[in-house]
């Protein structure tokens, strides 16, 4: 698998996991505070790929 | 003062249970009774890691020369018997040159980060702090 987005979403997902399974104990609150960890990641990265976007290598 | 006897076998217990924890990742909240959190660890982290090693990513040497390459050994090195199991059977050499070779150092030292912080958690767990 060569694809960063995948990647990057795999990376995103085990960290996410990891955390929200250390921080908290009731499934709900893991689901919800991993999945918002998750999103926060991929849109963290989208924002900031597009914001170097302009800049040349 | 000395330490009771009561406190030095706590803490001597406490010692085996962060090795345990640091040698296979989610030992230490089976240990303690956290059978899901353990679980959940125990497939995780070592799945990082091997996923890691999959997409070429390289175990550092402990060369303290270069702080940064020693950085990121010693992170390696968090995961546990993963590291050393991965070593004998001789991955983790890297290859520089596949487009994959940073992902993998990625996979492969947050992954020893990440159970760095699963000992430290466990260790909070026994103490009844969680």
């Amino acid at each position: 698998m060569q694809s960063h987005i995948l990647l990057m979403t795999l990376f995103a997902f085990f960290v996410s996991l990891v955390f929200a399974v250390i921080a908290k104990d009731d499934w709900h609150d893991q689901l919800r505070f991993g999945g918002m960890m998750f999103g926060g990641f991929l849109v963290s990265a989208l924002v900031l790929g597009w914001l170097m976007y302009p800049f040349p290598l | 003062m000395r330490a009771t006897a009561a406190e030095e076998t706590q803490s001597g217990w406490l010692v085996l249970l962060c090795l345990a924890a640091w040698a296979v990742p989610g030992a230490g909240h089976l240990w303690l009774g956290r059978r899901s959190k353990g679980l959940i660890f125990l497939v995780t982290l070592p799945l990082m890691f091997a996923i890691g090693l999959a997409l070429q990513g390289r175990l550092f040497p402990f060369d303290l020369r270069e702080w940064l390459v020693g950085l990121a050994a010693f992170a390696d090195l968090g995961i546990g018997v993963p590291y050393f199991v991965a070593g004998a059977l001789g991955y983790g050499n890297g290859d520089v040159r596949a487009v994959t070779y940073e992902y993998g150092n990625a996979f492969l030292i947050v992954a020893g980060l990440l159970n760095l912080l699963v000992v430290i958690d466990a260790y909070d767990v026994a103490l009844g702090r969680k």
